[in-house]
């Protein structure tokens, strides 16, 4: 009798993990930012699916391990054996050989999404001949098959990002991308590596000093995001920040027109540096100093 | 039933007068592997609290969304220290100690293979910690770089000084180098030459096969990271380029030689845990550990697979798409054999006979936090999702579920464990359940909600301040981080009332298998009266001198032998 309650509690625990696991999973979009890139939709659909997966895993282990917490306590003094079992070779031949396959269904589930990622710049091992031109060799990865359209330079620096559009030869501090258009951002830094991340858009890449890399995306979704450096560099690393808007094409091209695109904007490190806020201790080490842009004729080209 | 042995009549060169071994032989340089094994343990111990106190100071800022608490300098060195003195000076050498402590009782040894190398690696280990705590009398400051140290970041120097903090920190991490390499020889030559009569590698404990596979580790990585760790200190302070790509040199370098190091570095950090666990629930279930074997082997095979992964720390580096998408398959193989460990245990567990003492609820506990820190594991290998989640708070969230929830659980479970012998009394079992309560309730606490919602929506880690849209995870976690501060406090009197004043322990309070159990409690100077010779399978929880309380242990041992 207890035998088929037991089998009964065991299929009831199965279906339940498989039905949480699933639901979870579905849940797992909300968890994540607004999707703003092409690209992030397809990152959200692998991590829905690695929730659901993940969920089925720990609420198997630990749903077996608390049920043997309340079904298999042993009086405090008897010591004797539970089982004499040692092993059973079917078992540990199945869970083996399931997850092996299951996490090389998940690469090779990963290695399809990012191939739309197609990020330039990246052949080499190790950059001896480090140069300003950009280094187009063939790379593995596929082409989109639309032409980018913007190419945007991005440049960061201890502790400010730069953007410059060299078509309309202007250098801002924020940055404006065309929505539903792929855009090209190619990543250089001035000093030392610094990240490039915006959340809504699910990717990031390391910047490098005397190298360029870059990265084609295509974002979807208009509105007004932040530019968090990712990478730590430094002292004010924390607030190395910008904003990313998202026009629609005309209001895209109004602002490139625009004199407000070229206002320089002081970086929040230099500020801060100028105007240390209140802080309870204070070590007063040294740092690196931040740049501080100067008037407006820094900004032309 | 026996209880801890008369240490008086045991003949010991320290003491040749005969008197008492005194407290004094754990200030000494004793070349005994238990009296170096406590040492590791208490030391290591005294640097979690200190790195704890800075990771206190973080979370006290990170409770707000602006810097208010230190200024960021400070929170950079402090974060920097909190990282290193964690792994280089608790994680990796506490269990050092343990595994010193341990492996030769457990192998039926008289001692390490070279007792006196033993107590020399220990000395550094002091040494080593307090210089790098000393850099933050320095003027220009300690090392505000992060633990790993890239360059040209780690290299700018802006006092200008020669002896700043992060040379200070290089060396520190030159000479914790030293010190681990001379453990992983004398690890390696004790398991491979010094075992007992009779104990094949498959009789051997399972906490000594993942010592051995945790040690060849450091023997073949480690240099990898002192070299990186000297070639940056030249780049610092003797004008080279090795790393400066104005002049030729690449960064990407140094994270290559880092992290060939720093990712075995983590399975160094892990493996003895497992171990821990290993023999820890056999005891606790009454069951032979489910498929020793395959979990044997398994060890050796997440020691060889963790040697070709490392780059899955560099996704979002200057690294080629194709060596991306290579080290992302790899890094996707090497949870294969943890999977076989942790439903080895759960099977072990399933049908057992259950005491849940306080060793057992940290190996619980801690397999349960295992599976997030797991399955967080799975989704930063992927490097689709990798891509959004490096370099935020999801990282952080997940390695602190591995080296707090899991690891560090594993440390106090098996300091409780074996507790009793190596003291030879008992600890207070009701506080110990209060320590694991508090600790079980604060690890959640705060380092969850880092996975979710912190690191998900984005919130970048190494920073002082953030986006209030980020505050109420932080708080929680802040919150938690408290409680887990003061979760410690039971353990630490526990530890030292139940030292000076605890019951006395019998020589096998868990009746448990395993050679360590056989002789006293604590052992005396060469750990047994007779080398014994094995013939039983290990966790042979079925046999009666295991579960025949009250029969005499020798007669037990006379008729159903080792």
């Amino acid at each position: 009798m207890n035998n088929i309650l037991e089998k009964i509690a065991i299929f009831i625990g199965v279906v339940a993990t498989i039905v949480v696991s699933y639901w979870l999973g579905q849940q797992s979009y909300s968890w994540m930012p607004v999707a703003a890139t092409k690209e992030a939709q397809h990152v959200d659909d692998l991590f829905s699916f690695l929730v659901a997966l993940g969920a089925f895993i720990f609420f198997g282990v630990v749903g077996t391990i608390g049920y043997s917490i309340i079904t298999c306590r042993a009086a405090p003094d008897d010591y004797t054996e539970g089982h004499p079992s040692r092993g059973n070779n079917t078992l540990e031949f199945l869970w083996t050989a399931t997850p092996t396959i299951l996490v090389l269904w998940i690469a090779w589930q990963n290695f399809h999404i990012y191939k739309m990622l197609d990020i330039e710049g990246l052949n080499t091992i190790l950059d001896f001949n480090a140069s300003a031109e950009n280094n187009s060799a063939a790379t593995l990865v596929a082409q989109t098959t639309e032409k980018p359209i913007e190419e945007i330079e991005v440049i960061a620096k201890q502790w400010e990002w730069t953007f410059r559009y060299p078509q309309e030869n202007i250098t801002t501090s924020e940055l404006h991308l065309p929505v539903n258009k792929p855009v090209k951002l190619f990543f250089e830094s001035e000093d030392v590596i610094h990240g490039f991340f915006v959340p809504e858009f699910r990717f990031k890449q390391d910047i490098f000093p005397d190298r360029i890399i870059d990265f084609t995306f295509t974002p979807i979704l208009e509105g007004k995001y932040k530019l968090h450096d990712s990478q730590f560099s430094g002292t004010y690393f924390a607030v190395m920040e910008a904003d990313v808007y998202v026009d629609t094409p005309e209001a895209y091209r109004q602002w490139l027109r625009s004199p407000n695109s070229q206002a320089a904007k002081p970086n929040l490190a230099a500020t801060e540096h100028a105007h240390k806020p209140r802080q309870l201790i204070n070590s007063h080490w040294r740092t690196v100093e931040p740049y501080t842009p100067l008037v407006a004729s820094e900004t032309k080209d | 039933m026996t209880t801890n042995s008369n240490i008086e009549n045991v003949s010991n060169p320290d003491f040749p007068n005969g008197q008492q071994e005194s407290w004094k032989r754990f200030f000494s340089f004793s070349i005994d592997h238990k009296v170096i094994g406590i040492q590791y343990i208490v030391t290591t111990f005294i640097f979690f609290l200190i790195a704890g106190m800075m990771s206190m100071i973080v979370r006290a800022e990170l409770i707000t969304p602006v810097s208010d608490l230190v200024d960021r300098s400070l929170y950079n060195g402090l974060y920097t220290l909190h990282g290193t003195v964690m792994i280089f000076l608790w994680i990796i050498p506490s269990q050092i100690g343990l595994a010193n402590y341990l492996i030769p009782l457990m192998i039926g040894a008289k001692d390490m293979a070279f007792p006196k190398l033993n107590a020399i690696a220990f000395w550094i280990i002091p040494v080593a910690g307090i210089l790098l705590m000393s850099s933050f009398l320095l003027p220009s400051g300690a090392a505000q770089a992060g633990w790993w140290s890239y360059p040209p970041v780690s290299v700018q120097n802006p006092s200008g000084n020669f002896i700043n903090g992060e040379f200070v920190w290089l060396l520190s991490v030159f000479l914790l180098g030293i010190s681990s390499i001379m453990g992983g020889v004398n690890f390696v030559s004790t398991i491979v030459r010094m075992r007992a009569p009779g104990m094949t590698y498959f009789k051997m404990p399972i906490f000594v096969w993942t010592v051995l596979s945790a040690q060849l580790l450091q023997l073949f990585c480690l240099p990898a990271l002192t070299g990186a760790a000297i070639m940056l200190l030249f780049d610092l302070s003797f004008g080279t380029n090795f790393f400066n790509p104005a002049s030729g040199g690449d960064p990407i370098l140094y994270q290559h030689l880092f992290w060939f190091y720093s990712h075995p570095a983590v399975y160094v950090m892990v493996l003895p845990a497992f171990g821990v666990f290993s023999e820890i629930i056999p005891a606790f279930t009454r069951n032979p550990l489910f498929g020793y074997k395959s979990v044997a082997i398994a060890s050796f095979g997440i020691s060889i697979f963790s040697v070709v992964v490392w780059v899955h720390h560099m996704f979002a580096s200057g690294t080629p798409s194709w060596m991306r998408i290579l080290f992302m398959f790899s890094t996707m193989l090497v949870a294969v054999p943890t999977g076989i460990k942790v439903f080895a245990w759960t099977a072990t567990v399933w049908k057992s006979k259950l005491h849940l003492d306080t060793p057992m609820l940290f190996v619980l506990g801690g397999i349960i936090m295992f599976m997030l820190g797991g399955i967080s594991g799975i989704m930063l290998g992927s490097i689709a999702f990798d891509l959004h989640a490096n370099n935020t708070y999801f990282v952080v969230g997940h390695f602190h579920y591995i080296v707090f929830n899991t690891i560090t659980m594993g440390i106090f479970a098996a300091i409780y464990f074996w507790f009793p012998k190596m003291t030879g009394r008992m600890y207070h079992e009701g506080w110990g359940k209060v320590h694991f309560g508090l600790t079980f309730i604060g690890a959640n606490l705060t380092f969850f909600p880092m996975m979710f919602p912190l690191g998900l929506q984005g919130m970048v880690r190494r920073i002082s301040s953030y986006d209030p849209q980020y505050a109420a995870g932080n708080i929680i976690a802040s919150l938690g981080a408290f409680l887990l501060g003061m979760a410690t406090l039971p353990f630490i009197a526990n530890m030292i009332v139940s030292w000076l004043n605890g019951k006395p322990a019998p020589d096998n309070p868990w009746h448990a298998t395993g050679l360590e159990w056989t002789t006293t409690s604590p052992p005396p100077l060469e750990n047994f009266e007779e080398i014994p010779t094995v013939t039983l399978a290990p966790y042979s929880y079925g046999l009666p001198q295991y579960f025949a309380v009250d029969s005499s242990h020798e007669d037990a041992i006379r008729k159903h032998g080792n």
